[in-house]
């Protein structure tokens, strides 16, 4: 087991950097201070996301052990990861949206859950018992990014507020997404 | 232990019937209008059979009680919100007296949980309320002896009313009115049900829990709680759930210093989706992970059997 965790490989970190100088040199330093190994760093200086900022794509070497301290270290120095490795989209999340789905924009409003950027919805499921006109309910299945559940149901209130639509959250305390 | 116990209603009335069972003797007892008060101990089944059949326990005026001989008040009026009284009261002038006080009723610690607190650090008594939150299972009592510190959520179910009215909507597919109304007619749910459908009494029992949790740090009342009912849920959000091996309870999660109450997707066969009436709960520890406590929790003689636990902890 110890050779397997021992093993060095390639990983790709998507990163979201804040417009500032200095900015790409503090999120390479936990990739140093944590043992990676850099191997090409892909800076869209021109690419601003819709939130305004910058994707950085930085690839590295690593043993797998490393590599999650790397992440984490990432995180903890408030550094934007939106990909690491292989994870993401890795935690499943269902809800219940129940109101007059129709008319507020069905897929308006996936396209909005889309547009949250941390998640993608991988499955619907309607029921309009009444029709059309009258208040229906859906079941999304949405993959999240590993880590981002509350973000994702934050912005799933906001959607659900925003076009007065009852929300079912799943209970996600104690890490049971 | 001689009890004085407030409140006649199914849980006070049980409490009285089984005293004697447990080795304890009542020696006051009181509804809003009447008291009855004897030094060798109350007739229990005469009492209860003249509360039944006239509507009072006895001649004497309520005010009386606290002149009584006891050792525990015992609370079980109904719980109110805001100020919490008359339970409030109650335990303020039973402290001041220096006797032991057992809640059933939730107001004091869910409201004036650091006031309850302040009186008893004043007084010889101490205050106990093992039975206001899921009130036969051992809740709060696991909280205390794991330590309130080194617990990090607390969740689950904690309204049998809500629970048996999402259960039966799953399992006929039938909507919210039409199982509520099945509900009242059982008497599984009251006349106005509306604090067990619109979260309140859910959330007045986590945020009694995340006053425990939080040691003196942070008080707790209702309106720190997220709460939201299950008025509005449809039958068919109940399928939906189904199709994906889930189903919808009404789940209070005490973590992180917050407390939420709302419908929630759980599995279907899950810790936290027990049946009917019963109340589950998961208490999330260091060390010792995740424990589960399942049952009947509310009803006058469940709750009742908690209040005496308590009671026999004061003996202690």
């Amino acid at each position: 087991m110890s050779e397997v965790r021992n093993d060095v490989q390639a990983y790709t970190l998507r990163l979201e950097l804040v417009d500032e100088p200095g900015e790409l040199l503090r999120s390479l330093q936990p990739i140093a201070e944590h043992g990676g190994n850099l191997l090409s760093i892909f800076h869209e200086r021109g690419n601003v996301t819709p939130r305004g900022y910058i994707p950085v794509e930085v690839d590295i070497e690593a043993t797998p052990d490393r590599f999650d301290n790397i992440v984490e270290g990432l995180s903890e120095a408030g550094i934007n990861v939106i990909q690491a490795g292989t994870e993401r989209y890795s935690e499943r999340l269902t809800i219940i949206l129940s109101g007059h789905l129709i008319e507020t924009d069905l897929s308006d409003t996936l396209t909005q859950i889309e547009a949250t950027r941390n998640a993608t919805v991988t499955d619907i499921s309607l029921s309009a018992p009444a029709g059309s006109i009258d208040v229906s309910s859906a079941r999304l299945q949405l993959a999240a990014e590993s880590g981002s559940t509350e973000d994702v149901l934050s912005a799933m209130r906001d959607i659900a507020d925003e076009k007065d639509l009852q929300l079912v959250e799943p209970l996600t305390v104690g890490g049971r997404a | 232990m001689r009890l004085c116990v407030l409140g006649a209603g199914a849980v006070g009335s049980a409490v009285v019937e089984l005293a004697a069972e447990h080795g304890h003797v009542v020696t006051a007892f009181a509804d809003s209008e009447s008291a009855v008060v004897d030094a060798d101990g109350i007739d229990a089944d005469a009492v209860l059979s003249k509360k039944r059949e006239e509507g009072v326990v006895g001649d004497a005026d309520p005010e009386s009680v606290f002149d009584a001989d006891y050792d525990v008040l015992v609370e079980a009026t109904p719980t109110t919100l805001g100020d919490a009284e008359p339970g409030f009261s109650h335990v303020e002038r039973a402290l001041a007296d220096d006797r032991d006080v057992v809640l059933a009723n939730k107001g004091p610690v869910a409201e004036r949980y650091a006031d309850v607190r302040a009186l008893e650090a004043e007084s010889e008594g101490t205050v106990r309320f093992g039975a206001t939150v899921g009130g036969a299972l051992p809740i709060l009592s696991t909280i205390e002896d794991v330590g309130p510190s080194r617990v990090s959520a607390v969740y689950g179910v904690l309204n049998g009313t809500a629970n048996f009215v999402l259960s039966r909507m799953a399992a006929e597919g039938l909507d919210y009115e039409h199982v509520l109304a099945e509900a009242q007619d059982l008497g599984v749910a009251e006349a106005d049900p509306t604090f067990d459908v619109d979260g309140t009494d859910t959330a007045l029992k986590g945020v009694i829990v995340a006053n425990v949790l939080s040691e003196g740090e942070t008080e707790y009342t209702l309106d720190d709680a997220e709460v939201e009912g299950i008025q509005e849920l449809s039958g068919s959000m109940l399928d939906l759930a189904a199709e994906d091996g889930q189903t919808i309870r009404l789940i209070v999660e005490v973590a992180d210093g917050a407390v939420r109450v709302g419908p929630r997707l759980v599995p279907e066969n899950g810790a936290v989706a027990p049946s009917g009436t019963e109340n589950a709960v998961q208490i999330e520890a260091d060390y010792c992970g995740r424990l589960g406590i399942t049952g009947q929790g509310a009803g006058g003689p469940e709750t009742a059997s908690a209040v005496l636990t308590d009671v026999e902890r004061l003996a202690d």
